[in-house]
């Protein structure tokens, strides 16, 4: 009878230390901080130069390529029929 | 002295408040997820895209198709934390493409589209909810949005999620009788992640389902060298995961320069598989103008029921190319000029981009040569935008 919950404890025991562990941690601190994104907010870091140009792009790959989706522009109607 | 209630008043601020409700409910949402992936992050507020103004002339050409037009997008901060935008799109078709010129004879069509989209900030959740109604003589496509995105863990992260609804009708000109209809659904996840004070990277994920007419009544498949109309199955369901890795190369004191890399595989249960790649460098060229250069791959395997020229019978069958097995390269270039710049006022910008395109079918043969098929096609946008 008890060794089912041997098996059991000896399965779980590592995962259940190891949620006590992370459990006891602090919270994660942002290891760039704020001051440290003057790059990151150059305009050579946004790809988007126009959300029009974007938008006319992906109509046109959409209505000639089987792949679609994951790309972050919303197309609408078709064009294509 | 009796008072009357002003109808014309109170709706509004009936509106008003329901609007606020809603907004604040989904904004509820978003700060549940934010508490449940990081409880003790401290709650950053988001800013809203900023006041814009686009106009934008359009212009695609290439395999006997022209495509042009105008489009305009204009998006402007209501009251604080709620902006509305509206957006016009034309496409002025002219198509003697070689589906239309060996099944049919070339025409002229123009689509029009109408998006209305309201972005509001609560706390620190950005809320996207659109709507877009597509116009074509034969073809009438509608649909909803709505997007949340929240930063987390100190603003490294950002979470996205969102879903759209899409309705369409299909007619086919000369065919009064000829009338049916398609439903979308797309749901998409996301995450952008901060690496380091250089480099961030990001993973998408979007899941579309389809039901309904999903073929054209215009095109025809061919069986055992005779055209027959094609058949597509009426569902259809994808799923695509796109990563992308962006970081700053530029040394201390030179021209910022960033390079991106993408990849997004892309597999369905019509069973094409498909692989996009994408390599992009931009730059800066003195205070005024800013390059962009890409070049994109895209490679996919054709559709289960497609054939070149069926040798046996089947219930669905299809010579649409867009379901073939092919592989396109498109090499990119943008330039953005700063016309004129009041600082904390507004910035007029003036873009030019060109992109080269040349498709490359495995197995769609073009009957007048009897070779596999290709063509090349290039992209011309030139856009006025003004942030203010």
């Amino acid at each position: 009878m008890t060794r089912p919950i041997l098996t059991l404890l000896r399965r779980w025991l590592p995962a259940l230390g190891l949620f006590a562990a992370l459990g006891g941690c602090a919270p994660i601190e942002p290891w760039v901080k704020p001051y440290e994104r003057e790059r990151l907010a150059d305009p050579v870091m946004k790809l988007s130069r126009t959300s029009l140009g974007d938008k006319h792009f992906e109509h046109v790959v959409t209505v000639r390529e089987a792949g679609r989706g994951a790309t972050g522009v919303q197309g609408g109607g078709c064009g294509c029929n | 002295m009796e008072t009357h209630v002003n109808p014309g008043s109170a709706t509004p601020a009936r509106w008003r408040r329901r609007l606020a409700t809603l907004l604040g409910g989904l904004g509820s949402v978003g700060g549940g997820l934010a508490a449940l992936l990081l409880p003790a992050t401290e709650a950053q507020a988001v800013d809203l895209p900023e006041d814009t103004a686009e106009s934008m002339l359009h212009v695609y050409s290439g395999g006997g198709t022209r495509a042009s037009g105008p489009a305009l997008l204009v998006r402007k901060r209501v009251m604080d934390g709620l902006a509305l935008s509206g957006n016009w799109y034309v496409d002025i078709v002219s198509n003697a493409s070689i589906d239309v010129v060996t099944q049919a004879s070339a025409y002229k069509e123009t689509r029009h589209e109408y998006t209305l989209a309201a972005d509001a900030a609560v706390r620190d959740t950005l809320i996207h909810v659109s709507t877009t109604h597509s116009t074509e003589p034969d073809y009438l496509a509608g649909s909803a949005s709505l997007d949340l995105s929240q930063e987390v863990f100190g603003g490294m992260t950002t979470v996205s999620f969102g879903a759209t609804r899409g309705n369409d009708t299909v007619k086919k000109k000369g065919s009064a009788d000829f009338l049916d209809h398609a439903q979308h659904w797309q749901y998409r996840l996301g995450a952008t992640q901060i690496l380091s004070p250089r480099w961030l990277m990001s993973a998408n994920l979007e899941a579309i389902a389809d039901d309904g007419y999903l073929a054209s009544p215009y095109r025809s498949a061919r069986v055992f060298g005779a055209a027959v109309p094609e058949r597509d199955p009426r569902t259809r369901s994808s799923r695509a995961l796109k990563f992308r890795v962006l970081g700053d190369i530029s040394r201390e004191g030179d021209e910022r320069t960033s390079v991106h890399a993408d990849w997004r595989i892309f597999r369905d249960n019509w069973k094409i598989s498909a692989n996009t790649v994408e390599l992009g460098l931009s730059r800066h060229l003195g205070d005024k103008a800013l390059a962009d250069v890409f070049v994109r791959w895209y490679g996919q395997t054709h559709a289960l029921f497609y054939s070149d020229n069926a040798s046996v019978e089947t219930l669905y069958v299809s010579r649409n190319r867009q379901l073939a097995d092919f592989h396109s390269l498109t090499l990119g270039g943008q330039v953005q000029y700063t016309l004129h710049k009041a600082p904390g006022q507004y910035e007029l910008q003036l873009h030019g981009t060109l992109d080269l395109m040349q498709f490359k079918y495995a197995d769609f043969t073009d009957i007048r040569t009897g070779l596999p098929y290709k063509n090349t096609a290039s992209i011309v946008q030139v856009a006025l935008t003004a942030s203010f």
